[in-house]
């Protein structure tokens, strides 16, 4: 537990690199406002389509709206869905997985159902989703946290399944611990460092595919400017004007880029099993 | 095998995520447009007054059989509806998994070879890229540099084999590209941690001792023992395929069967996104049963 919080995590040149992209993002997102003087919705016939300059810093799209204000403001979207589905996924993933490890005869149904759902393509499954119910922020992410959690389970029950060997767990059984706090006491805190670094990997997953369905159509209202709808939007004048779809496109790709290797680097620092197993 | 327990899983996912779904199943099936005998019509047909369990054997026997259902717009059965759209989306794959292989196994061997040089760093670092930047961004960006600054390539569209393969060759290429880096990330990154895990054994330098080149010990000892993680990652990285395929038929406009079910979405056609769900996991599964068995080609120590 003591490197979780102490220096090690923190010197890590990948963390270090990765975590202040990210909060610069995060700090552009949340402070979208000030940062900009025009409102991400309203149209202006007169400016439209034009090339970025100092008075539209990445130019207008189609409905004379300024890119920058709209880049800016769906940071917010991509960032805030992300944080959430991690949370949702790793909360649900960690009690199934929890559950399977410990609880043998569940085990076998259990896994084989998230084996099924790790077959069905995630993209797919989650755009069925999302047609399904209709759009709105919460469809998109229960769209996003369903392929995500197989994931968590698997690597959690992976985790239970080597602890529950260990002399001290055995030592607990033979005491005649009750098997909830087994679980809690002992079992728990071993999946910590292993689900903070598949969390980061859950982030990046989840912006890339909120993106993807806001993109194909298939994510959040046209009301809420976010990254993929900015390039969905762009898509039929991209030849005439195309910074609409780049300037959106290249903060999608930074920040993804910045949780990955904030990713890596808490997996080299936290999860050193990882690390060899990846070769990394 | 554990093919068949997951493809039932699949099915019976599929069939309870429309009866589950908020709202009336029928007059999702029936379309946005559709009158309230219409939607009547397709509750009685469909069965979807029925008990539930009743209602899934119906539908699984037809599933067995190959039937998808219809189209709510055009009503043409999905099979033919996708069967019009496998040429454009399997030449993409392919291509894509061919040059992604051909790029990345090489990259990979290179980079574990010269471990820690500023040329496995460097391919490393395209590594993360590769799965950072999203495949619709990149397919942008390509048509950008090679179609609008370079005037190279065409912009968009797909031109069949039968229509020569230089105009095959010229619409296919940028997709392919867009496509296979993140197939090439994955490769490469596992393609070099298979290879150091290799190039560390004791026959290793056995084989540098007895004076062998060393192209011949990376290829002839280490990559035929490295191939087995390498070849399982095509089938974790076929998900990946299957929607980036997806995107990327949007993006230059590629009559596929991922532009099928995107048409699908926007259209609410139901079936059409169930048929491709469906046939896609399969797809999966098989693909993933075919490494289970290449496994034991390529190692005669595993057996079943």
């Amino acid at each position: 537990m003591r490197n979780l919080f102490g220096h090690s995590a923190f010197r890590n040149p990948s963390v270090l690199i990765g975590g202040s992209i990210l909060l610069l993002l995060l700090a552009v997102s949340i402070l979208a406002p000030l940062l900009t003087q025009y409102d991400p919705q309203a149209i202006a016939p007169r400016f439209r389509l034009k090339f970025p300059s100092d008075e539209f810093l990445m130019g207008t799209d189609m409905l004379g709206r300024d890119v920058w204000t709209r880049v800016v403001h769906g940071g917010r979207v991509s960032l805030l869905v992300s944080a959430v589905v991690a949370i949702i996924a790793i909360s649900i993933g960690l009690a199934i997985g929890l559950t399977a490890g410990y609880i043998r005869w569940l085990d076998g149904p259990v896994m084989r159902t998230m084996d099924g759902l790790m077959a069905i393509p995630g993209i797919l499954l989650a755009i069925a989703l999302v047609s399904l119910s209709g759009a709105s922020l919460l469809t998109v992410i229960i769209a996003i946290v369903i392929p995500e959690i197989p994931r968590v389970a698997r690597l959690v029950r992976g985790v239970v399944l080597s602890i529950r060997e260990e002399p001290y767990v055995e030592a607990a059984v033979g005491l005649g611990t009750p098997t909830v706090k087994i679980l809690i006491k002992h079992i728990l805190p071993n999946t910590i460092a292993p689900l903070i670094v598949q969390g980061t990997y859950i982030c990046a997953s989840a912006i890339l595919v909120e993106s993807i369905l806001s993109f194909l159509g298939a994510g959040l209202p046209p009301e809420i400017p976010t990254w993929g709808n900015i390039i969905a939007e762009g898509r039929a004048v991209f030849q005439r004007a195309p910074w609409i779809i780049l300037f959106p496109g290249g903060f999608l790709a930074v920040t993804i880029l910045a949780v990955n290797i904030l990713g890596d680097g808490l997996r080299d620092t936290l999860d050193p099993r990882m690390k060899k197993r990846l070769g990394a | 095998m554990a093919a068949i327990p997951v493809m039932g899983v699949v099915a019976i996912f599929v069939f309870l995520l429309l009866r589950l779904s908020p709202g009336d199943p029928a007059a999702i099936l029936a379309g946005d447009t559709a009158t309230i005998e219409t939607i009547a019509a397709i509750r009685a047909d469909l069965g979807l007054d029925r008990p539930i369990p009743e209602q899934f054997i119906t539908w699984f026997g037809q599933l067995v059989q190959g039937d998808l259902g219809r189209s709510v717009l055009s009503k043409q059965p999905v099979t033919t509806l996708i069967a019009q759209r496998v040429e454009p989306t399997l030449s993409l794959a392919l291509c894509t998994l061919i040059f992604a292989i051909v790029v990345a196994v090489p990259m990979g061997i290179l980079a574990a070879w010269k471990q820690g040089s500023w040329l496995d760093r460097g391919i490393m670092a395209l590594s993360v890229a590769g799965f950072s930047v999203p495949v619709f961004v990149l397919g942008y960006v390509l048509i950008f540099v090679f179609s609008m600054k370079l005037d190279l390539l065409p912009v968009q569209g797909f031109a069949s084999l039968s229509e020569g393969l230089p105009a095959f060759a010229a619409r296919i290429t940028l997709p392919t590209i867009g496509l296979s880096f993140i197939y090439i990330a994955l490769f490469a990154r596992i393609t070099r941690a298979a290879m150091l895990d290799v190039l560390g054994e004791d026959y290793i330098r056995t084989a540098h001792a007895k004076g062998l080149k060393d192209h011949v010990v990376l290829v002839k000892h280490a990559l035929r023992n490295a191939a087995i993680p390498i070849v399982s990652v095509i089938g974790i990285g076929f998900a990946l395929l299957i929607g980036g395929v997806v995107i990327t038929e949007t993006v230059f406009n590629i009559p596929g069967i991922g532009r099928l079910v995107v048409d699908a979405v926007l259209a609410r056609d139901y079936p059409i996104i169930q048929g491709v769900i469906l046939l896609f996991s399969g797809i999966y599964v098989l693909i993933n049963l075919a490494i289970d068995i290449a496994y034991v080609l390529l190692d005669p120590r595993i057996r079943y």
